[in-house]
């Protein structure tokens, strides 16, 4: 497949924003300034961006809880989303859903969803109505492995195949469901397997190659445009981090981690491949590095300074449409 | 069991509908009004992928019937026993530009998929910052009577009364039922909207014209000075009749249905018990965490001042809902308890 400069650009760029954007959660929830609990997704950057590198903003997806790369990954505003996960009035959510609730519906992101298995029968409906109304939109939903075995997966994934709805189900298998193994967990031989004896294409590829991770999802969404219907991807890849920010991974095996970060990071796959085909130049991504470390720390810097909520005001409001 | 109302109509032609007719009606309106709404659930048409004919149910208890033939699959939609992807696909549909209308069958089902509404389409609003919309209906059948047991027979509005972000509606008339689930499906909230399966043979005057009944406004079936009574969906009709008897005896009760539980007619309520001084809420309901319990906690933190004897609540025990005939008619609350009710507070 040939790539243009810019769609290789674009891809790094959003990348490496978020990677630059989890790392600096990890700072800043350290120092104290991010409540709560956080959930980051460095080193499945490349799935994130594959995923919807080709997708607009009618398109729909739906989130987990590891969900700020599909957020970056959407077009999300970096400056908007610390702001929300720092719970600040003028988040992209008002400071009231936070890490885990983060969305932006102008966006096409129908939320991070703290409930694992959350989000595909969402998307489902997202698709329905994309279907209904002949809009020629398309909905994806990511899901971890762990995601995989709740039920209300399965039965959107039934749903999905019976309608035969534009929707691409997307399982970030990182090998860990929080802390057990997805191998333990998945009854299975194969995830991609099951997801096939549903009746619906299933593809399973590597999640840290970018460029093997694009073209199947591109099939997938070109698929569903096509109005084609589902399909499910498994996308194997690795987390560099704990399931939770501060999570002391006593599960994951000696050096396990250390070896990723040096051996499995997509990023620096992504950079040797496009340098060593002579796609990009280093000088080009070395800059794209630089915007965005000031860009995250405009962001962080501009999420410390902007305003909380105000109970007497903010509590109440939003429930509902009209009450 | 089953009483006339007093409930006013508007003008226009109206003729005699179940409650059943009515809903179809309400349904039938507002798909023809507006294209983006549809109807999904198990069997709403029915037939679906069968050698024999499509429509063999129109909905569990027909309510749905007719609405395959005029509107077709597109909008239809026989969905496999799957309730999670039935309310998920409602929700998302509903943000992203359509009026689902979805149907549970029996309400017993929010077991299996509970998730999706409460900690979903509930939520989005307030977890979004005010930016989603979620316009969606999800009907199910409520209530005991039915010899069914204990897994089809609940009524569970409490459950869902006690989560913010959804609004809960159980009409008590053929009137109700139209001019209620019209506002449902106007509506940009998520709402709930539970039928009794007791009612739906139930007949009333319903106007043939569209029209929409504001949620949060009670509707007053009798006018009385003596007694406040608040009943709810099919305990209405029970409490008529206890008002109706006790009203030979020259004893006046006020009879209110606040026909929506969230948001609830709080005035209506206590404006009543102002005058009367005595209340007794009326609700097929386990009685813990119930709407009786509710409405009596509201009564005894804003009326105390007026009230002139304790507060009784007439509610089902807490109990299953039983199978056996004896059994099941002993659970549901009767005329004769709602009379003993009025009598014990008239006394105190």
């Amino acid at each position: 497949m040939n790539y243009a400069p810019d769609f290789l650009l674009r891809a790094y760029r959003t990348m490496r924003t978020i990677r630059a954007f989890e790392e600096r959660c990890v700072v800043e929830f350290e120092k104290g300034n991010i409540p709560g609990f956080v959930h980051v997704s460095a080193g499945q950057e490349a799935v994130a961006v594959a995923a919807c590198i080709d997708l607009d903003d009618k398109d729909v997806i739906a989130s987990t809880h590891r969900g700020h790369g599909h957020c970056i990954a959407k077009g999300c505003d970096v400056v908007g989303m610390m702001k929300e996960i720092m719970g600040r009035a003028t988040g992209l959510c008002k400071g009231k859903g936070g890490s885990m609730h983060i969305a932006d519906i102008d966006k096409g992101m129908l939320g991070a969803n703290a409930i694992v298995g959350g989000g595909p029968p969402l998307a489902n409906g997202a698709a329905l109505a994309a279907k209904t109304l002949k809009t020629g939109r398309i909905a994806l939903s990511f899901g971890g492995d762990g995601s995989a075995n709740q039920g209300t997966v399965l039965e959107a994934l039934n749903f999905a195949v019976v309608f035969r709805l534009p929707h691409v189900f997307v399982f970030e298998n990182n090998g860990y469901a929080e802390g057990t193994a997805a191998s333990y967990a998945i009854g299975a031989e194969s995830l991609t397997e099951r997801n096939r004896a549903f009746g619906l294409p299933a593809e399973c590829v590597d999640g840290i190659d970018f460029f093997a991770t694009y073209e199947v999802m591109k099939r997938a969404i070109d698929r569903a445009r096509r109005g084609e219907g589902p399909s499910a991807i498994e996308a194997l890849c690795v987390r560099f981090d704990g399931h939770y920010i501060g999570d002391p991974q006593r599960y994951r095996a000696k050096g396990e981690v250390e070896r990723a970060r040096a051996e499995q990071d997509c990023l620096k796959r992504f950079r040797e491949r496009v340098t060593a085909e002579g796609w990009l130049e280093e000088e080009a991504l070395d800059r794209i590095d630089a915007e965005v470390a000031a860009l995250i720390d405009r962001a962080v810097e501009e999420a410390l300074a902007a305003p909380r909520p105000d109970p007497a005001t903010d509590l109440l409001s939003d429930v509902y449409h009209s009450y | 069991m089953f009483s006339e109302s007093r409930t006013t109509h508007p003008g226009g032609k109206s003729s005699v509908k179940t409650y059943r007719e009515a809903l179809n009606e309400a349904l039938r309106q507002e798909m023809r009004r507006d294209p983006t709404v549809i109807v999904l659930g198990e069997e709403v048409s029915g037939g679906a992928g069968c050698p024999g004919e499509r429509d063999a149910y129109g909905g569990v208890f027909g309510v749905t019937k007719g609405l395959l033939p005029e509107f077709g699959a597109e909008r239809v939609l026989d969905t496999p026993i799957s309730e999670s992807a039935i309310v998920g696909a409602a929700a998302g549909a509903a943000n992203n530009g359509l009026r689902p209308v979805a149907e549970l069958m029996f309400f017993d089902f929010i077991g299996v998929c509970f998730d999706q509404i409460f900690n979903q389409a509930a939520k989005f609003r307030y977890m979004f910052g005010g930016k989603s919309r979620t316009p969606m209906v999800l009907r199910a059948t409520v209530g005991a009577g039915f010899r069914a047991g204990a897994q089809h027979s609940n009524m569970l509005h409490p459950i869902v009364t006690h989560i913010p972000g959804l609004k809960v509606v159980l009409p008590a008339t053929p009137y109700d039922a139209k001019g209620l689930l019209i506002q449902a499906i106007r509506d940009e909230d998520p709402v709930i909207f539970l039928e009794h399966k007791l009612l739906y043979d139930l007949k009333g005057e319903v106007p043939d014209e569209p029209y929409a009944i504001p949620f949060g406004e009670a509707a007053f079936h009798r006018e009385g000075d003596d007694v406040t009574i608040v009943a709810i969906s099919a305990m209405l009709h029970k409490a008529l009749a206890a008002a109706d008897e006790l009203a030979k005896e020259g004893i006046s009760c006020d009879l209110i249905d606040p026909r929506t539980t969230s948001p609830l007619d709080e005035e209506a309520i206590l404006e009543s018990v102002e005058v009367t001084g005595r209340l007794v809420v009326v609700d097929e309901g386990n009685p813990r965490c119930g709407l009786a319990a509710d409405i009596a906690a509201l009564v005894a933190e804003r009326a105390f001042h007026a009230l002139r004897a304790p507060v009784r609540t007439v509610t089902a025990p807490h109990t299953p809902v039983p199978f056996a005939p004896e059994l099941e008619d002993a659970y549901i609350p009767s005329v004769e308890k709602i009379v003993a009710a009025v009598r014990e507070v008239l006394e105190a």
